[in-house]
């Protein structure tokens, strides 16, 4: 075996194509299958493509860094489940490009927050976190409200979301600005705008011009509500 | 301007080191490593004060985070591993950097760039939103770029040594080139919004993308902050100590069972979350049977000092190597107890996972490369040694203890977290609401700000010395005096 490994170690061009053969097998055994076996992400019903609003402020809690300090992952543990709610579904990420788990609680997990706070809530929170809670570690978002939210890439990004699975529709699409101001300003009709994307919050914006912080607060709304979970069985949530 | 001088004597013509562009990566590192710090102090102290955020969008912690981590990782580590690999290469094979003095100076000059894009592009606002891999598809592109000439350079020097083995530093640093370059070029995937646009999603979603992630992720730490720093173990303790490596056999076993066995412990990053249980169980029995290459590879670090335990006492430089491969042991035993299910129950989202990262990234990444450096600098700049050796002492102990303030809080503060996020009181109801777990750690973030600060001010120390040893008359070599480089080894024949 040691002469083997003196031959390896004389020839670069043997080491190179072996070293890579050695760290390849690894990911390959672990994540080919998540791909391939059909139960990894579960099948419920609910989840459904962020409206054009809420993926815009996706991007910016992307953009922000937010995951940094705020997990979107339940764990299956019973006090986590007590505290913030039923454990996170594979389902419930399946259109996050990217995920956004977050690996470390510098403040609370965020993979329920949706609903449990009111937008006027949000809009002051995200203004003055320590208004609302004086120890909170939080720093201030009010830039967000007075930027106005860039919609002219709207549309691209949700046909780039199409080309690599999302399954927006052609009028989810073609309508995509328009969806998204309806959302913003909150004067639409919300059972209307929840037809075409259910669960929804219409934001509450003040109608003049749509801000980056009507995008946030339009996301962190939905976060953790799609699922239904009062008719879901146990056994459609085995992976 | 080569190093001619110190070319091996003897029959054969003097070696023309590109020994440049060592010294550009070299104060690449010392540069990258202080402002890396400097912005770790910044975040550590608005987690104990926020008002430090100032409510502007640039200074605020998620933008500023990604500026620590790729500095510190990718700006000081990685110029510290393109640096001495280029170094150690060179050495070790008797022969000039292959592809000529114009690609070894685009590798530099083009990471550099990319590290500079890549900080200004958190702050302005443009981030993928993936830990450690938060360039957005433009930057990606152009890494991958700088890499493959990189992997060139590096793969053109191995096959034109003029020595028969290729020697075990360069295993190392082989395998941690190419891993990395099949990680990031996986991971990295993602279609842009449109040809103008620095917005791209990643081709992946949910679940698969948390995985290959953390596939990433754990061998960033795996491959870049391991295996790569191990090739700097291999080349400078055996040297600095003056003795050979203790085992070639280990190295052998550790080499092939560490790039092995690492690729599969990502998922431990994911426990008790919506990945699927197999995968979590795969990762977290890889990151146990890992603890044995890992240890493996400690003790034939630790051994090569057998007979030469003395040189602790007199040089600084080989301190800080030795302790760093201490400091590897203690984290890579940390590590598997971590990813054990049940322990990381609690420790996961917690600040023992920060505690954790940095007994690695300060003891064993940080003061692995400062032990290179302290040999590295009076080497390639042909001086007789440092400028002070004191100071360099001084800067072992502020940074030592820095390190223990950091991790010993990081631990109490993480433990506390976890407990208190799982206590019940008498009447089964959750005991605390999250925010008292924020309160309750206050005085470690502090504690911590301060660990940060020391090891900060020890990196300043080793700057000036390190600059004083190049540049003061007191360490000039002796011989130099009327001759030019090239002629000493003539002279001396």
């Amino acid at each position: 075996m040691w002469k083997a490994f003196s031959y390896i170690e004389q020839h670069a061009w043997v080491m190179l194509p072996l070293a890579l053969v050695t760290v390849a097998i690894g990911g390959l055994v672990e994540i080919v299958p998540t791909f391939t076996i059909e139960t990894t992400v579960e099948h419920v019903k609910g989840v459904r493509p962020y409206s054009p609003l809420e993926l815009a402020g996706r991007d910016i809690y992307v953009r922000e860094g937010c995951y940094l300090c705020h997990s979107q992952m339940i764990r299956a543990l019973k006090d986590e489940v007590e505290r913030y709610g039923h454990y996170s579904l594979a389902a419930e990420s399946m259109y996050d490009h990217p995920f956004q788990w977050g690996s470390k609680r510098i403040g609370p997990d965020l993979a329920r927050v949706g609903g449990k706070y009111s937008n006027d809530w949000h809009y002051a929170h995200l203004t003055n976190p320590q208004a609302l809670v004086p120890e909170s570690l939080m720093p201030h978002y009010a830039f967000l409200a007075e930027d106005e939210l860039r919609t002219d890439d709207i549309q691209d990004k949700l046909r780039t979301l199409r080309t690599i699975g999302v399954p927006y529709t052609a009028a989810q699409i073609n309508e995509a600005v328009l969806d998204l101001k309806a959302q913003a300003n909150g004067q639409t009709d919300p059972v209307a705008f929840q037809k075409k994307y259910p669960k929804a919050v219409l934001a509450s914006g003040d109608g003049r011009r749509v801000t980056e912080m009507d995008a946030l607060v339009a996301y962190l709304q939905v976060l953790g509500t799609m699922v239904n979970f009062a008719d879901t069985s146990e056994e459609t949530l085995q992976q | 301007m080569s190093d001619a001088a110190l070319a091996p004597l003897g029959r054969r013509v003097p070696i023309d080191y590109n020994m440049d562009v060592v010294k550009k990566f070299t104060v690449a590192t010392v540069f990258w490593g202080i402002v890396g710090f400097l912005v770790g102090v910044y975040l550590a102290s608005e987690l104990a004060w926020p008002a430090l955020n100032f409510g502007l969008p640039w200074l605020n912690f998620g933008r500023l985070r990604p500026v620590h981590t790729s500095a510190v990782i990718f700006a000081f580590g990685g110029n510290a591993l393109l640096g001495t690999s280029f170094y150690v290469v060179q050495r070790t094979c008797a022969a000039r950097l292959f592809g000529g003095r114009a690609m070894a100076d685009f590798v530099f000059w083009g990471y550099n760039f990319f590290i500079v894009q890549a900080a200004l592009s958190y702050v302005l606002g443009f981030s993928r939103g993936q830990e450690y891999s938060e360039p957005e598809w433009h930057l990606d592109l152009w890494l991958t770029l700088v890499w493959v000439c990189y992997l060139v350079v590096f793969v053109g020097t191995l096959l034109k040594r003029r020595e028969p083995h290729i020697y075990v530093a360069n295993w190392f640093y082989l395998g941690f080139i190419v891993t990395i370059a099949m990680l990031h070029i996986v991971n990295t995937l993602a279609l842009p919004v449109s040809f103008f646009e620095a917005k791209g999603y990643t081709i992946y979603s949910g679940t698969q993308n948390a995985l290959i992630q953390w596939w990433y992720g754990h061998n960033a730490v795996g491959f870049f902050l391991t295996a790569g720093f191990l090739g700097m173990m291999y080349y400078f303790i055996p040297k600095a100590a003056n003795r050979p490596v203790y085992s070639y056999r280990l190295s052998i076993i550790h080499f092939w069972s560490l790039i092995f066995m690492y690729i599969w412990a990502g998922p431990h990053h994911l426990h008790w979350t919506a990945l699927p249980d197999w995968t979590q169980t795969m990762g977290m029995v890889f990151s146990i049977m890992l603890w044995m290459p890992s240890w493996g590879g400690m003790i034939n670090g630790i051994m090569t000092l057998s007979g030469a335990w003395d040189k602790l006492r007199t040089d600084p430089g080989l301190r800080f190597s030795v302790t760093a491969v201490g400091f590897y042991g203690m984290a890579t035993f940390e590590g598997p107890v971590m990813s054990v299910r049940t322990v990381n129950a609690l420790s996961h989202y917690t600040d023992w996972g920060i505690g954790h990262v940095h007994s690695g990234a300060m003891g064993w990444v940080a003061f692995i490369t400062f032990g290179a450096l302290y040999y590295l600098v009076p080497a390639l700049w042909q001086r007789e040694g440092l400028y002070s050796v004191r100071l360099a002492a001084w800067h072992y102990w502020i940074a030592t203890l820095g390190i223990v303030f950091y991790i010993s809080s990081m631990w109490v503060a993480g433990i506390e977290e976890g407990l208190m996020w799982r206590a019940y009181d008498a009447n089964g109801f959750l005991q605390y609401s999250f925010l008292e777990s924020v309160v309750a750690v206050h005085p470690f973030m502090i504690i911590r700000m301060l660990g940060g600060v020391m090891f900060l001010l020890g990196a300043l120390l080793m700057a000036y010395n390190l600059f004083m040893t190049v540049r003061s008359t007191s360490t000039a070599p002796k011989l130099a005096a009327g001759f030019g480089a090239g002629a000493i080894p003539v002279a001396a024949e």
